[in-house]
């Protein structure tokens, strides 16, 4: 089955989220990033956090999972915690350490600001989990189809993509194929110093990339001798349809941005 | 169906001399029928592949496939569905990372709508015998299975004419069987042309017709029987007769009667067994 596929982090199921549009979710994706920008208040971000765990819940995802993939950037999440922490100016001082002063608004505000990070990551993460690479590459492929009158590439990209899902295992399992020769002959691969090692790496990518080149020649004589001409005139087997539920995605991730906007400038509208 | 007239092809190679690698062929090739074609490599079998759907036009001569000149550049979409050409490299054949996907690639390709793609693949897949792996991914299959989805990709776009360059060169005993097999099928039951290039004695005896290739040039053809006892022919052309017709071949030679078309060892058998 599709779980075949061990590239990306996609997590087959059959949840609401995952039968989702991939548009669906690529556009649901890009308004909540919108959304976290209006927030402000703590309420706000409550609201936003709440969504984000519900999301992941409906999608029955396992919730450690998902976090985990929070950890590459849990460097720069600190980072900007600490920053705004020591930096930003506010009255209330809680504490002094030296020359650095913590304040109450460098706090609430280093806080907002990882909470937003994380969010955003959560977020798009829950999209690739719940979504296999070559649905996303429709849905990529499709969104982006409107631009190509102002010169984006649509099907091009997405067929790079395609061609590249579909060799990376090939030639993974080709990387592995030379190493063990390689290794069988001598070569060494896992000692030394970072330099020393990238030098061993030569011998085999050498190899690597020719083989790479002549796939890409047949593979190319190939597709023309399938008919392959381009975009131009392309139908597809699995044409992207909106049904039901991304209508109710969209109302919801909606309503969404509209209560996060009121919440930021309804009291000041009403002041009016 | 096919029909090769005087057919030269001349490569210009990286240091721009000239490689003439079909000195004028002539070949008819029937609707319906399963050609087989061998011969030492360099001999021109890929070069001649090529003209066959347009991948290559001719220098000169002409190549019409179903009533269609390969020169004429309006003809090249109708020429490349109705001839599948199906290689020997399954691994760099297949297009998507989905089975079914790939098959669906060249129906895709030249608009078929989204609905009748799906009943194409099915039956493409069906006629290869690979339903069950409809969702699987390619880089799990063995040799065999890779290479009847690259054939099921060709099927999906409905072709008369399936032209197989070496398809078995890089697999197993088993995948071969499986790839002849798949073919003869294709032949007999849709009634698909077959042009097929081995390097199997044993493969091109599935043949109704074998031509031997040499120097760009067409030696010899014949049935399979007639042309795999010929075996001063074949060995001038570079190629090696089956040890039963060598035999034969051999005991005539010492003065021993044997009928002609003496190819297979059952058949050396029962003779020397009479
Ligand atoms: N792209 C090319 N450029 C130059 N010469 C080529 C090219 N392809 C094939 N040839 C030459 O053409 C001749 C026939 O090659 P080919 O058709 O591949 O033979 P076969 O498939 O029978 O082994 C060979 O001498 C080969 O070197
Ligand atoms: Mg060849």
């Amino acid at each position: 089955m599709l779980s075949d596929i061990t590239l990306g982090q996609y997590f087959p199921g059959n949840s609401f989220i995952h039968r989702l549009d991939p548009r669906t979710k690529i556009l649901a994706t890009l308004i909540y990033i919108i959304a976290i920008f209006f927030a402000d208040s703590f309420l706000s971000y409550a609201i936003l956090t709440g969504f984000a765990l519900a999301v992941i819940l409906i999608s029955r995802l396992p919730l450690l999972m998902v976090l985990k993939s929070l950890k590459p950037i849990m460097i720069i999440v600190v980072l900007t915690l600490g920053i705004h922490m020591f930096t930003a100016p506010g009255e209330t001082v809680l504490f002094t350490w030296k020359f650095l002063s913590v304040t109450q608004e460098g706090l609430e505000l280093g806080v907002k600001m990882s909470l937003r990070l994380m969010l955003l990551l959560l977020f798009s993460s829950v999209l690739t989990f719940t979504t296999s690479p070559i649905v996303l590459t429709d849905g990529i492929e499709s969104l982006l189809r409107p631009f190509k009158k102002i010169g984006v590439p649509a099907h091009e990209l997405a067929m790079m993509m395609t061609i590249a899902l579909r060799f990376i295992p090939t030639l993974l399992e080709e990387t592995d194929r030379i190493m063990k020769a390689q290794t069988a002959r001598g070569a060494d691969f896992s000692s030394g110093n970072l330099l020393q090692r990238a030098k061993n790496m030569l011998p085999l990518l050498v190899p690597l990339f020719i083989s790479a080149f002549r796939r890409a020649d047949e593979l190319a004589v190939a597709m023309e001798s399938r008919c392959y001409r381009g975009g131009e005139g392309r139908t597809r087997m699995h044409e992207l349809l909106y049904k039901g539920i991304d209508y109710a995605a969209f109302g919801t991730i909606f309503a969404l941005t509209a209560l996060l906007a009121f919440l930021r400038w309804g009291t000041a509208l009403c002041a009016l | 169906m096919i029909s090769v007239k005087e057919l030269k092809h001349i490569y210009t190679d990286a240091d721009g001399h000239e490689v003439s690698a079909l000195n004028g062929i002539n070949l008819d090739i029937p609707a319906g029928e399963f050609i087989a074609i061998i011969g030492a490599n360099g001999g021109g079998k890929s070069t001649l592949a090529r003209h066959l759907n347009a991948l290559l036009l001719p220098t000169s001569g002409k190549c019409i496939v179903d009533g269609l000149d390969t020169a004429e550049e309006k003809n090249l979409w109708d020429i490349r569905q109705h001839v599948g050409m199906v290689f020997q490299n399954p691994d760099n054949q297949i297009v998507a990372a989905i089975v079914e996907e790939d098959v669906a690639f060249g129906p895709e390709n030249v608009g078929v709508p989204g609905p009748e793609i799906k009943g194409r693949v099915d039956r493409a897949l069906a006629a290869v015998g690979m339903s069950e792996y409809a969702k699987h991914a390619p880089h799990l299959l063995s040799g065999g299975q890779k290479q009847r989805i690259a054939i099921a990709g060709v099927l999906a776009l409905e072709p008369r004419v399936i032209v197989l360059d070496e398809p078995t060169a890089m697999l197993d005993p088993q995948g071969r069987k499986e790839i002849v097999r798949t073919v003869k099928q294709l032949n007999k039951e849709k009634g698909i042309t077959i042009v097929y290039i081995t390097h199997y004695m044993t493969e091109a005896l599935e043949a109704d017709r074998v031509v031997v290739m040499e120097k760009g040039n067409i030696r010899f053809s014949g049935t399979p029987h007639e042309v795999f006892s010929r075996v001063d022919e074949l060995e001038k052309a570079g190629l090696e007769a089956p040890l039963a017709a060598k035999i034969a071949s051999e005991l005539r030679k010492s003065g021993i009667k044997l009928p002609k078309e003496i190819i297979t060892d059952e058949e050396l058998a029962e003779v020397l067994c009479r």
